[in-house]
């Protein structure tokens, strides 16, 4: 029971993961993307989109499929779509100075919007009976495990019982954090974030730091939505499912304190609230819908808390959500 | 002295430099062109996806949003007015909280909360008070539960300098689930609280959305005379250009914030009321339905003024209902209006660019002075 609460924890926790660390990417370049949630719903249904025409063109036949491309087809297209998102959010807030927030919202409704038109059009091809798309054989490649993973009791299924794309989300977060903190490109990167004039005096090219953070940071938000369609949704699409992880991701950004590692531990601990309503026993369906609260209350408490402490370390990178123009004083 | 300066080879093609500010009429001249190019890009997409050819696209989105107007039908045209002044009246609660640079993201939770506190009047109350007390129960009480949701942020930000973007966000998302909890014990599990017969507000000459209109119409107007001549309005101005500046000419910033937010929560609050008492007579999660944050992006590309707001409201909800016209017919799902609605907005977004920027090419030789 504990063990099935830790690991429905995690599952839900890796989305969250990805939006994060995308997040705290392209915020230490001094951007704040709102546009998020709309990325990963972009990027889950370009992963749909991607294994559905897989699947037709397969005849709907599991052995037909080639394991490889099965899994490389949705995510090279959920990676693509969007980067696109992110390209179009960089073009309007880094080329054209738009204000970020209003970009960031309209790229959100964009997002949702293409999510919900996109997946409403398939279930119309598909004329399946559900408002819902199953992509049951791309999501069993998704979720290939270790063969020994059963044999190890407990200790297996706490930690070798997920899909690929979790242990990739834990590698991202920790390699993010790594280059952030030890390397001179995430060096560059936080001297951009913190004073993008002082970065371009340096002879950093802050356009272009902008631009790779915003993009690199789409690219892993929207793996999160594949992840939740194909590994946590065992490969069904259904509209507005995602619901509002996107912007769980955004306010975890501040509970991780803007470093990726924590951010591991932070998403688990969401996943584990965001699921806690459904393992305690004895709650009418009324009070359940007031423990999806715990995970909103949590973040305000951590949101208040940072900012009543005001350690340095704890603080935004200082020209978050400010446009750089380098003719401007 | 002979000329010390080379050309360098890697010298741009260009250089973007900051512009003077344009004057009025070519400012709007750059964003009715946006507006034009982004309706020709929307009716491109319409025939693309439809196969509908663009005079039908945009005949179908005239039928989607006026109906048989000049037929003498004018149902559509009510709910059309109907919807702009639910969008606007919560485009018009943000923009006292943007001008001070508050980024108030909870519209949508507060006027569900506003519109929690109409619903429980009229179903605990609607037995027990005559009429005209009640709606001003329901009046009292959605504003008060506005004002109070918009107001905790406030105060953490003028006490703490907590960041208010995420935290009227997280409100929102406790709001909905406070309604999700009451919709639940009220509508028997059911997910469905049945329309409420006491409190509703009176159809005038026939028609349900009259005093909607009526009173988003007062709100727009006061709205626009306490931004620009109130002294409250200035000091909301001030706060947002610079916090130094307020306190050195004596403005007690916290007081302004708090008390900004209060107004923007209680506009939202009557919002709340105005879907619940005035529209739907019943409520959900989805009661807003996300206009919350179409509000935001309505507030800023009005540039804080009530008026231009009620011309940018109009163009999205009639992109709205018409593209989900174009799209129904042609049997789609109608988030297509959504993604439209996206287009638009970051075109307009992007248009702005080239009001206060301009871009200058490089000049030829013996030009340079």
């Amino acid at each position: 029971m504990i063990i099935q609460f830790i690991c429905r924890a995690v599952l839900l926790g890796v989305p969250l993961l990805y939006g994060s660390t995308g997040e705290i990417i392209t915020e230490k370049s001094g951007h704040l993307n709102l546009g998020i949630p709309g990325i990963m719903y972009v990027g889950a249904i370009s992963g749909v989109v991607g294994s559905f025409l897989y699947e037709t063109a397969c005849g709907n036949e599991l052995a037909n499929m080639n394991p490889l491309l099965a899994v490389l087809i949705p995510l090279l297209c959920s990676l693509l779509g969007s980067i696109l998102m992110g390209l179009i959010y960089n073009f309007l807030t880094v080329t054209l100075h738009a204000n970020q927030n209003v970009t960031g919202l309209a790229i959100t409704t964009l997002g949702i919007g293409l999510g919900n038109f996109l997946g409403a059009s398939l279930i119309n091809i598909t004329k399946s009976e559900l408002p819902s798309i199953a992509l049951t054989k791309t999501s069993s490649f998704f979720k290939v495990q270790l063969p020994f993973a059963d044999d190890l009791g407990w200790f297996g299924e706490l930690f070798l019982s997920y899909d690929f794309l979790t242990y990739l989300a834990i590698i991202i977060a920790l390699v993010a954090s790594f280059v952030l903190n030890k390397t001179r490109v995430g060096l560059n990167l936080r001297a951009v974030g913190e004073n993008p004039a002082t970065a371009d005096a340096a002879g950093i090219n802050v356009t272009r730091y902008k631009y790779l953070a915003t993009c690199i940071g789409s690219a892993i938000a929207g793996l999160g939505g594949l992840q939740y369609v194909m590994s946590y949704a065992d490969g069904v699409w259904s509209n507005n499912a995602f619901g509002d992880r996107g912007w769980m991701a955004i306010a975890l950004v501040i509970f991780a304190l803007w470093k990726p590692s924590m951010a591991i531990a932070g998403s688990f601990l969401f996943g584990a609230l965001c699921n806690a309503n459904n393992y305690i026993q004895g709650l009418g369906t009324e009070t359940q819908e007031l423990f999806k609260m715990l995970p909103y209350i949590v973040t305000i408490v951590v949101l208040i808390i940072t900012s009543m402490r005001k350690k340095r370390e704890h603080q935004p990178p200082e020209s978050l959500g400010l446009s750089y123009f380098r003719e401007e004083r | 002295m002979a000329k010390v300066v080379t050309k360098s080879a890697r010298e741009p093609m260009f250089h973007v430099a900051k512009r003077d500010d344009l004057p009025w009429w070519q400012a709007w001249g750059i964003r009715v062109i946006t507006i034009l190019i982004s309706f020709l890009l929307v009716g491109l997409l319409c025939v693309v996806v439809t196969g509908q050819s663009f005079g039908e696209s945009f005949e179908m989105m005239y039928s989607g949003v006026f109906g048989r107007l000049f037929q003498g039908h004018t149902t559509m045209l009510w709910k059309y007015l109907q919807e702009i002044a639910i969008l606007l009246s919560l485009a018009l609660a943000l923009t006292p909280a943007f001008k001070m640079k508050f980024w108030n993201c909870g519209a949508e939770g507060q006027a569900l909360m506003g519109g929690l506190a109409s619903i429980i009047c009229m179903i605990e109350l609607g037995d027990k008070l005559s009429y005209p007390v009640l709606l001003a129960v329901i009046a009292v009480t959605s504003i008060i539960a506005g004002a109070i949701w918009g107001v905790i942020p406030a105060i953490f930000k003028a006490f703490f300098n907590t960041n208010e973007t995420l935290f009227t966000l997280m409100m929102n998302y406790i709001a909905t689930q406070i309604i999700a909890y009451y919709v639940y014990i009220k509508g028997g599990g059911s997910n469905v609280i049945n329309p409420v017969e006491a409190g509703n507000f009176p159809s005038v000459a026939g028609n349900d959305y009259f005093v909607n209109i009526v009173v988003v119409t007062v709100i727009t107007v006061l709205m626009y005379i306490y931004l620009k001549y109130s002294k409250q309005g200035y000091e909301i101005a001030v706060v947002g250009e610079s916090q130094n500046t307020a306190r050195y000419i004596g403005v007690n910033v916290k007081k302004v914030i708090i008390r900004t937010m209060i107004i923007s929560g209680a506009l939202c609050g009557v919002t709340g009321m105005l879907l619940v008492a005035g529209k739907d007579h019943s409520i959900n999660i989805n009661s807003v339905g996300g206009q919350g944050f179409t509000a935001i992006l309505m507030s800023w590309l009005g540039q804080f003024n009530p008026f231009i707001m009620v011309i940018m409201t109009a163009i999205v909800v009639f992109l709205r209902l018409g593209v989900a016209k174009v799209a129904d017919t042609a049997l789609l799902n109608s988030s297509f209006s959504e993604i439209m609605v996206g287009i638009v907005i970051l075109m307009l977004v992007g248009c702005e660019f080239f009001i206060h920027y301009t871009i200058k090419f490089k000049q030829k030789k013996g030009v340079v002075a």
